[in-house]
């Protein structure tokens, strides 16, 4: 097999490959600390990590899937966002058009959609697997707490999006899902004990979350800038401190 | 040979370091690879869901929340919406930031293992399991009207109708609700001494609390598929 070592010797040794790139890549130690310290996406990572971190077989790698589905995600919603109005009166209309007439429009939103469903399931089988292994006992636990609040973001982003389309799906879901509120103690109209604060259909929580007492117009544009904006600016602020706090506390976890 | 201070005295720390470069990053780089074909192809194969212009006057039936809601959906079925929607979701996120500071067991930190930690494992799969299952029930078993139909069973509207429900008597419940709770709380710690102490009172109470909640749910749900139970503690205010 030395196919592709002639190939490669082909492709690099001639003139006009050498007048591009000046010199080759040398495997040395020193370069390789030099590829992940000297770059600013890889230097996320440190230079060295202990063997077992890099074996899938002990982290599943869903963690790093999850947070690329995030960057697919966001890519995917930018090139969206080109097309979809969160009108009530052009919302469905758009998104037909993505379908049915927008170039790879549907190629977009398919995978855009099952993007976000399959966010949500690696997102839970990262925590299964950073409990399997113990990873959130000290000294992080307080990145486990951390995790936990991006899950909760995660289900939140994808229920957000929920509602865009302005189909019947959609609709009847965040309708199931916020007549919850209602029902929240305290604070929700038909919630146990709402009477102390005196909490009606026009003034409870679930008023707060739909911006009036049925889901129309304000509704959709509140699950339009909590989706776009809101919740992932937060969940790319916990994202860096959850990153960086597996760097301060410790590295991967991994037995003694 | 690294040396790192812990709490017992010094530890020998062995270095198994590897360069991030190549070892991880193109192992990151296939995976990421892996994703994207994955999913281009699956959206390429199979649409995604669009149904017709929303309607406020014509309801969906069954109106589902996204799947990943619908545990708590079908949690419904045995509970008021103030706790399936609510206190329970609440709970569940609670419980999971909580887990750090309650599990005080020092094995098992960085590694897979069962055996030395049995309590924490089971009690956090069993509930992991749950919540899919209910998730699996509330997806593929619910149809119009939250009836329930095995998978082999088409979805129609002529069903039985479901016997009628009927609450305990509001003494009894008490009775009952602090009697589980109470026991709950009590037996294990004279039964296994040892992990009372371990924990101390406070996590104690705290994980077992959460815990004893879970399996309330589930007793909750026996009670009203085999006795049609509807609540175990009914008040006009509150019910359970």
């Amino acid at each position: 097999m030395k196919l592709i070592p002639d190939l490669i010797k082909k492709i690099t040794d001639n003139e006009i490959w050498k007048s591009v790139f000046r010199h080759g890549y040398a495997d040395t130690p020193r370069n390789r600390v030099l590829q992940i310290i000297s770059n600013v996406w890889l230097h996320l990572h440190p230079a060295k990590v202990r063997e077992h971190g890099t074996k899938i077989r002990f982290t599943w790698c869903m963690g790093g899937i999850t947070f690329f589905i995030f960057l697919f995600e966001t890519i995917t919603g930018i090139l969206l966002m080109f097309y979809y109005v969160p009108d009530v009166n052009r919302a469905y209309a758009d998104i037909v058009d993505l379908m049915y007439v927008v170039p790879f429009g549907r190629f977009l939103r398919n995978s855009h959609r099952w993007g976000a469903h399959a966010m949500v399931i690696t997102v839970s089988i990262h925590m299964l697997r950073v409990f399997l292994t113990g990873s959130y006992k000290p000294p992080r636990q307080f990145n486990w707490v951390i995790g936990v609040v991006l899950l909760v973001l995660t289900l939140l982003l994808s229920f957000t999006g929920y509602l865009l389309p302005w189909d019947q799906l959609g609709y009847w879901a965040i309708t199931v899902g916020t007549n919850m509120a209602r029902a929240t103690p305290l604070l929700g109209h038909e919630g146990p004990f709402a009477y102390i604060l005196g909490m009606r259909a026009d003034n409870d929580i679930r008023f707060a979350l739909l911006g009036g007492t049925t889901i129309g117009a304000p509704a959709l544009l509140r699950a339009y800038v909590w989706h776009c904006i809101a919740i992932p600016v937060i969940a790319s602020a916990l994202m860096m401190m959850h990153f960086w706090r597996i760097r301060i506390d410790g590295g991967i976890s991994g037995p003694l | 040979m690294e040396v790192r201070a812990e709490s017992k005295g010094l530890v020998e720390f062995k270095d198994d370091k590897v360069f991030t470069w190549p070892t991880l990053v193109a192992k990151e780089f296939l995976a990421a690879i892996f994703v994207t074909v994955g999913l281009l192809f699956y959206s390429y194969v199979v649409d995604a869901p669009l149904r017709e212009l929303s309607n406020p006057g014509q309801a969906e039936n069954p109106a589902k929340a996204p799947w990943y809601f619908l545990g708590l959906q079908e949690a419904l079925v045995y509970f008021d919406p103030w706790f399936a929607g609510v206190a329970l979701p609440s709970l569940i996120i609670v419980g999971l930031i909580l887990i750090p500071y309650l599990d005080v067991n020092p094995k098992g930190n960085g590694y897979y293992t069962l055996k030395e930690r049995k309590f924490a494992v089971s009690v956090f799969v069993l509930g992991y399991i749950y919540w899919y299952v209910l998730v699996y029930i509330g997806t593929a078993l619910r149809g119009p009207f939250w009836a329930f139909f095995w998978p082999w069973e088409k979805w129609t509207h002529d069903f039985p109708t479901p016997p009628p429900l009927h609450s305990m008597p509001l003494p009894l419940g008490i009775i009952l609700m602090m009697g589980f709770y109470f026991a709950g709380l009590v037996l294990p710690a004279m039964i296994n001494r040892d992990f009372f102490n371990k924990l101390g009172i406070v996590r104690y109470m705290l994980t077992m609390g959460l815990l004893l909640t879970m399996i309330g749910t589930v007793i909750k749900m026996v009670l009203r598929l085999s006795f049609s139970i509807k609540y175990i503690i009914a008040t006009p205010w509150i019910n359970i």
